[in-house]
């Protein structure tokens, strides 16, 4: 069937019918009435994801599992210490490796050749082998160095080398020289203008960097970082391979006795998903908070969000316009 | 501060290159205190290298440069000359205000951060003492209003008039504007001209860079035309835009005016 329209305001004026016919038009244009294109796609698509999720949880609830110890172990005092450990060690280790990847990356960026080929050739090290490889190496200091020495005070490594210091070593210096290489691109991502009104008003190179460089790299080093803090959320499970008790170690513990692996591993799972969503969160706001001056307006956070959408919901002629 | 005969500015025989590149081949010219000393030229002539040669943004490979009297960069010994540390430069810039074609706000700051942070930060001002003359300058630029909007909320003209009291708030004795309405939409020139003519009435020594032939015409006590890196006419700016003398100015003028 071949379209027809409705006749146009345009039509009408040309047909000389006046302006009083023009004022009894007055309420607005014509609405459209059109039949929305059908998506097909979503609900074929839904139905089968439906269809995969049921088959999921009936293998679940079919599955050898034994849900009672998983629930039991949740929040016993053995766990939540672990994730306490996870926890300080994964802070810890961050900020290690936040404040050595600043000053390598200050390094590389110096324009001095033996600061920034020591730099190099620590990011070249650290990022080239593994670091479940450098934890037990830390770990096993001992075995090349017997005492510790630093002249005014020196100790047996074997005591010096606490699991705690090993996992701190370990995980932070790997994760400096990551964080270098973000705090760089972060660095050279603010406008070479910045550097030159900032030495123009007499302000020295320490300060450009902390006053006016680092708080704009900030927008551009935040994001990767908190991945890099989620990601090491999850990589402080390798220092159970140096003793250090946290979450993964604890598990093991537990699961070494009653003989329910999976049922621990669930509950390791539980707690770090718990753990990178909380710090997902965390993250939202630290980069709003340095996106100030960049946008004209900050964009809502969930709360405010969640407002609007009641009250919205409250004023219907607003929420439909 | 030393005040005396001596001009404010004092270049002989500048020369700058970038690699291959001879940017400022022999720049000389004199700038007297309270003068507004206008710099006109084709772009690539280095006027902005010049301009940033002045504050040592920009070393210089040959010639000489005073600022109130004092070698810009190096102290000089019997006749070795000694380059000036990080701090020594930084000191010397101090007395020298410089407002950019691209305003180079603080973007993270608000119009009075960007104020207040060179005093707070290079001189150790007290925050209420920088904050009281922020707030004055800010008002004289006509922004008073604005003292808490960040800069992207800012439009141009009004961007480029709080940069222009960030480097007053440092009291210089020397401004130098790098062509400071060139970013700018047309309706919004003129904003910014009046402070710096404002600023031209009280007495400030300014070197500018400009395309406005208006605001030279009216403001400026003297100009200078350059072109491949020399100066090729100077005088005052009535003279030199009415009536110039050689070819390439003429050229210049031509086109621009
Ligand atoms: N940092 C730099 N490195 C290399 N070359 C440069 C640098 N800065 C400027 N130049 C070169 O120096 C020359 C002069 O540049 P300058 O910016 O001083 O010109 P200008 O007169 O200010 O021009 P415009 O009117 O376009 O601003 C140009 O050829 C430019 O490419
Ligand atoms: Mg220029």
């Amino acid at each position: 069937m071949p379209p027809t329209f409705d006749k146009g305001p345009a039509d009408d004026s040309s047909a000389g019918s006046g302006p009083a016919a023009a004022i009894s038009k007055a309420p607005g244009p014509v609405p459209i009435k059109a039949i929305p294109v059908r998506h097909y796609g979503r609900w074929i698509s839904a139905v089968l994801v439906i269809a995969i999720l049921a088959l999921l949880v009936n293998a679940f609830a079919n599955a050898n599992i034994h849900w009672e110890t998983t629930r039991q172990y949740l929040f016993k005092d053995v766990i939540l210490d672990g994730v306490w450990h996870t926890l300080y060690i994964s802070v810890l280790s961050m900020l290690l490796g936040v404040v050595l990847g600043v000053i390598l990356a200050i390094m590389r960026l110096s324009g001095n050749p033996v600061t920034g080929s020591v730099a190099w050739l620590y990011i070249w090290l650290f990022r080239g082998t593994p670091v479940y490889v450098q934890l037990i190496m830390w770990y096993n200091l001992a075995l090349i160095f017997p005492t510790f020495n630093i002249g005014i005070y020196s100790e047996p490594m074997n005591t010096f080398m606490t699991p705690f210091l090993a996992a701190l070593l370990g995980l932070g210096l790997n994760e400096a020289a990551y964080m270098a290489e973000i705090v760089r691109a972060g660095i050279q991502s603010v406008d070479e203008g910045q550097t030159e009104a900032s030495h123009a008003l007499g302000m020295s190179q320490a300060k450009t960097m902390r006053r006016v460089i680092l708080p704009q790299a900030m927008r551009v080093i935040i994001p990767p970082t908190g991945n890099e803090f989620i990601n090491m959320l999850k990589t402080s499970s390798l220092a159970s391979v140096v003793t250090f008790p946290e979450l993964m170690r604890s598990v093991q513990n537990v699961y070494t006795n009653n003989l329910a692996i999976m049922e621990m591993l669930f509950v390791a799972c539980f707690w770090y998903l718990v753990m990178t969503s909380v710090f997902s969160v965390g993250q939202y706001y630290l980069e709003r908070h340095y996106a100030k001056g960049r946008l004209r307006a900050l964009p809502p956070t969930p709360f405010q969000r969640v407002r609007q959408l009641v009250f919205s919901l409250r004023r219907p002629e607003v929420a439909r316009s | 501060m030393t005040t005396g005969t001596h001009p404010m500015v004092l270049a002989e025989g500048v020369h700058k290159s970038f690699g291959l590149n001879q940017v400022l081949q022999g720049i000389d010219l004199q700038v007297n205190a309270r003068e507004v000393f206008c710099l006109i030229g084709p772009s690539g002539s280095g006027k902005s290298t010049f301009l940033r040669c002045i504050n040592h943004l920009e070393k210089i490979n040959a010639g000489r440069l005073w600022v109130d009297g004092h070698l810009v960069g190096y102290r000089q010994k019997g006749d070795k000359l000694y380059e000036f540390k990080d701090s020594e430069v930084a000191m010397q810039r101090r007395d020298i205000g410089m407002v950019f074609q691209r305003f180079n706000l603080f973007p993270h700051m608000t119009a009075l951060g960007n104020v207040m942070e060179a005093p707070v930060q290079v001189k150790r001002e007290t925050r209420s003492v920088a904050r009281e003359r922020a707030m004055r300058l800010l008002d004289r630029v006509g922004l008073a209003e604005k003292a808490n909007a960040y800069p992207a909320q800012l439009s141009g003209g009004q961007q480029q008039r709080v940069a222009i009291a960030r480097a007053l708030a440092m009291e210089p004795k020397l401004m130098l504007f790098d062509e400071p309405t060139s970013a700018l939409d047309p309706e919004l020139v003129g904003e910014v001209l009046d402070v710096m003519r404002g600023l031209a009435e009280d007495g400030m020594t300014m070197i500018v860079v400009t395309h406005e032939m208006g605001f030279a015409r009216e403001v400026g006590d003297a100009l200078v035309f350059m072109d491949g890196g020399v100066v090729v006419e100077s005088g005052h700016p009535r003279e030199v835009l009415t009536n110039p003398q050689h070819d390439r100015t003429k050229a210049f003028l031509s086109k621009v005016l």
